[in-house]
């Protein structure tokens, strides 16, 4: 174990130090948590800012040069000293979504160079957004079940069928959709991934009202949408693996211990701020005891990432210790918030929170979309199956195995 | 030993059921707290026309004259069933604001019209419940009260207010009185008709009998409704679960054959059942001003609230990606469960209380 700073580590703070200094003034007031609870286009000065950040390095880090990210080494302590660093200046650091953080790699691992010359340098600078079209109404938990069908037409795919609960469709120009290419094989075996895009024609989007009251995702209905056969990531039939990808990615980007971070700061700052009977929450032992409790799980959550980041550099394969982080992590901004709106109260439970406070006042939309995330990329229950089953190795439910 | 309802207390619980069955949908709730409409008036007329308003009330003035336990039932089935109307404010801790601690006087103007639901009284106690926040409280002096009241309950379409001010005095408001501004604020919870009341040298009608026991009675009372109406939330929360349950199919079989939703539906059963039989006995320790009705009631929601919390969220679960969707209307529930919790003291801070209440800490 080596942490400290090292002179390299010590000149990259000073230098993110300045980069944030002379560039503040820039700095949108928006977050990419605020645009993931409303999803709605980027604005300019978000997009500006996040061609800034993918320009010197502190978005889209190790994304290669050739297709528009800044190519550096994976760097744990690097990508620590940046988070802490915007976190600590109050600077919104760079934009997560399906696109950037769950596409992005998969087309790295899978894309062929065309597809990652064309969709990554947009992606990563916010110009382009993208939904995921993967569970359908009869195919959730059982994702590979999906039956929207793409047949064979020429050069082209048709596809019929519909998605649901699809994020962010009502705006996105592209989506990243799994398909059944071919019917006649087994359940994993006949499934391809293709991306187009929104405004192809036979697309018909509907939103769906959510229990947050932000229309965040919708059903999306294919009739005879035609899709050249290009459009394939990662080849015919090979769509289970590359969906899979994809997945891994999206419980990264669901269990992310920054953002735990970012929870537990903020309501470290609430209760210094928040009075009740005049004095800070603070001083409330149940609050602080519950306070230091979740920090010390939102730091092992953080120490337990930087060790799965070195095991992967070092070449080990993924094991248990990434299976189990979706499940935890996304269980732990479900508790930050629900020790927020416990704090705040009565207060908390005012819809759009109070003017004064700023951004405290959603919590309670917090905690219910928090909530949507522990069921969505996978529910609770599946994460533990997957963790039981293959990480532990434990038998499988008899029926469960049916058409693999 | 009868730890049980009388007959005459499940008459009034069929027959508030069988009201709120025919009475509201998933529309009408959907309607309330989407729209304009503050509280479904119809529905309000139907269930004051049962007796709804007239519970607490004594006989001499229009009420029915019945205990806490019978308002327990029927917060049981509102809680049930989501309806979208005041009740906790204006049918429990105004009415009993006034029994306890009015005049005369005050007593004939008010009681008789609450009891036949001709008005209806806000509350404005959350300082006192649950202790003062930033930028709230109200002063009184010479009979006028100056400052603001946080989360007033029941407070759309109320024709008057029950206050507390900070120095314990409870005082009765008109809607329409001088220097009183209302403004609505829209909380998770679409159904309840929340303000902030601002007040500029208002004119208040002081409560003449009020002392701190009489308040702790009447916040026990509030306490004990918000408990009971939770639980009716959850109830309904887990019908819904085990019933999806046994409908979703994934891999090709029921998801509820699946020992993980088993057993989630199996512990939420668990963990509510007993709720009952605590608010129940609070209730009735309230009812016959026994020595521990006050511990009983923090216990009761404190308890209510912690389970409320976990069922509401484990309901959803098992509703999957259909349980975070408006279509389901299952959120309608959550937000109740979670609006009650925070309401007049939260769970840290009623246990709190409790512990204090018994000498220790
Ligand atoms: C906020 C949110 C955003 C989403 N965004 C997207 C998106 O952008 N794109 C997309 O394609 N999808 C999206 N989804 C859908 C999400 O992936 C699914 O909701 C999720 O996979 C669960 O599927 P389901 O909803 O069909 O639930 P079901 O599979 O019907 O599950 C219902 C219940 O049964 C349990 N269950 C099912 N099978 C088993 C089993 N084998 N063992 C034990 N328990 C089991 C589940 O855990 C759950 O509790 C989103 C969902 C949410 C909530």
């Amino acid at each position: 174990m080596d942490l400290t700073d090292r002179t390299e580590h010590l000149a990259f703070r000073q230098e993110v130090r300045q980069f944030l200094d002379k560039h503040k003034a820039t700095a949108p007031e928006e977050t990419a948590h605020s645009f993931r609870l409303s999803p709605r286009p980027y604005t300019d000065t978000v997009k500006a800012w996040q061609k800034l950040l993918v320009k010197n390095g502190y978005a889209g880090r190790t994304v290669p040069k050739a297709y528009g990210g800044y190519g550096a080494e994976p760097d744990i302590l690097k990508n620590r000293i940046i988070a802490d660093e915007f976190f600590a200046a109050d600077i919104p650091q760079g934009l997560y979504s399906q696109g950037i953080s769950m596409l992005v790699p998969t087309l790295l691992e899978h894309g062929t160079e065309e597809q990652k010359k064309t969709w990554i340098g947009p992606t990563i600078r916010g110009d382009v957004m993208w939904c995921q079209g993967y569970s359908e109404p009869n195919s959730g938990s059982d994702l590979a079940s999906l039956q929207t069908s793409a047949i064979e037409d020429g050069d082209d795919f048709l596809i019929n069928g519909s998605k649901i609960w699809t994020s962010s469709a009502h705006i996105t120009p592209m989506i990243f959709c799994l398909v059944r290419t071919e019917p006649d094989a087994s359940k994993y075996q006949g499934i391809s991934y293709l991306i187009f895009p929104m405004d192809t024609p036979g697309i018909d989007v509907r939103p769906l009202q959510t229990m947050t009251g932000h229309p965040s995702f919708n059903e999306v209905f294919f009739t005879d949408v035609r899709v050249p056969k290009n459009a394939v990531v990662g080849g015919r039939g090979n769509g289970w693996k590359v969906a899979n990808s994809t997945l891994k990615h999206e419980r990264g980007m669901l269990s992310n211990a920054n953002g735990s971070l970012e929870r537990l700061n903020k309501i470290s700052t609430l209760l210094k701020k928040e009075m009740l009977d005049g004095r800070p929450l603070w001083e409330n032992k149940n609050l602080t005891d519950r306070f230091v409790s979740l920090q010390a799980r939102v730091q092992a959550m953080r120490f337990h990432e930087m060790r799965l980041l070195t095991r992967t550099k070092d070449g080990k394969a993924p094991g248990l210790g990434d299976m189990i982080c979706k499940l935890l992590g996304c269980e732990l901004n479900h508790q930050l918030d629900a020790l927020a709106i416990d704090a705040l109260g009565e207060i908390g439970v005012l819809y759009d929170g109070i003017p004064s406070a700023k951004e405290d006042g959603i919590w309670q939309q917090w905690y219910m979309y928090d909530l949507g995330l522990i069921i969505g990329g996978g529910t609770a229950q599946i994460q533990k199956n997957i963790i039981a089953e293959r990480g532990l190795d434990m038998p499988r439910e008899p029926r469960h195995q049916k058409g693999s | 030993m009868y730890f049980g309802l009388s007959d005459e207390q499940l008459m009034i619980q069929n027959s508030f059921r069988g009201s709120l069955e025919r009475n509201v949908t998933l529309d009408s709730i959907r309607r309330i707290s989407t729209g304009d409409e503050p509280f479904d008036g119809a529905l309000w007329q139907e269930l004051s026309g049962l007796g709804m308003t007239a519970l607490l009330i004594p006989e001499q003035y229009g009420g029915a004259a019945l205990g806490l336990i019978e308002a327990v039932v029927v917060a049981e089935e509102l809680g049930k069933s989501a309806a979208p109307v005041p009740f906790v404010g204006t049918a429990v801790v105004a009415p009993l604001a006034i029994m306890l601690m009015a005049d005369e006087t005050q007593k004939s103007e008010w009681l008789p019209r609450l009891a036949d639901g001709s008005v209806r009284i806000g509350v404005a106690i959350s300082e006192l419940a649950s202790g003062a926040r930033r930028g709230s409280g109200l002063t009184e002096e010479n009979g006028t009260l100056t400052g603001t009241a946080s989360f007033v309950i029941d407070a759309a379409g109320a024709d008057a207010f029950v206050v507390a001010d900070r120095q314990q005095g409870f005082h009765l408001v008109g809607a329409d009185s001088p220097g009183l501004e209302i403004i609505h604020s829209p909380t998770i919870d679409g159904t309840r008709p929340i303000a902030e009341l601002k007040f500029q040298n208002v004119q208040a009608s002081g409560l003449p009998q009020t002392t701190s026991d009489k308040i702790d009675r009447v916040l026990n009372a509030g306490r004990i409704i918000l408990a009971a109406e939770s639980f009716g939330a959850g109830q309904e929360m887990l019908r819904q679960a085990v019933a999806y349950a046994k409908d979703r199919k994934q891999f090709d079989r029921a998801i509820g054959s699946f020992q993980a939703v088993k057993h989630m539906c199996a512990e939420m059963a668990a963990e509510l059942q007993p709720c009952q039989a605590l608010i129940w006995y609070a209730a009735y320790a309230f009812d016959v001003m026994s020595d521990d009705a006050e511990l009983s009631g923090l216990l009761a929601k404190s308890q209510m609230d912690d389970v409320g919390r976990f069922v509401a969220r484990t309901a959803t679960e098992v509703h999957g990606g259909m349980g975070y969707t408006d279509l389901m209307g299952l959120h309608f529930w959550f937000k109740r469960i979670g609006f009650n919790r925070a309401t007049w003291g939260a769970p840290e801070k009623l246990r709190a209380d409790a512990a204090r209440l018994q000498g220790l800490g």
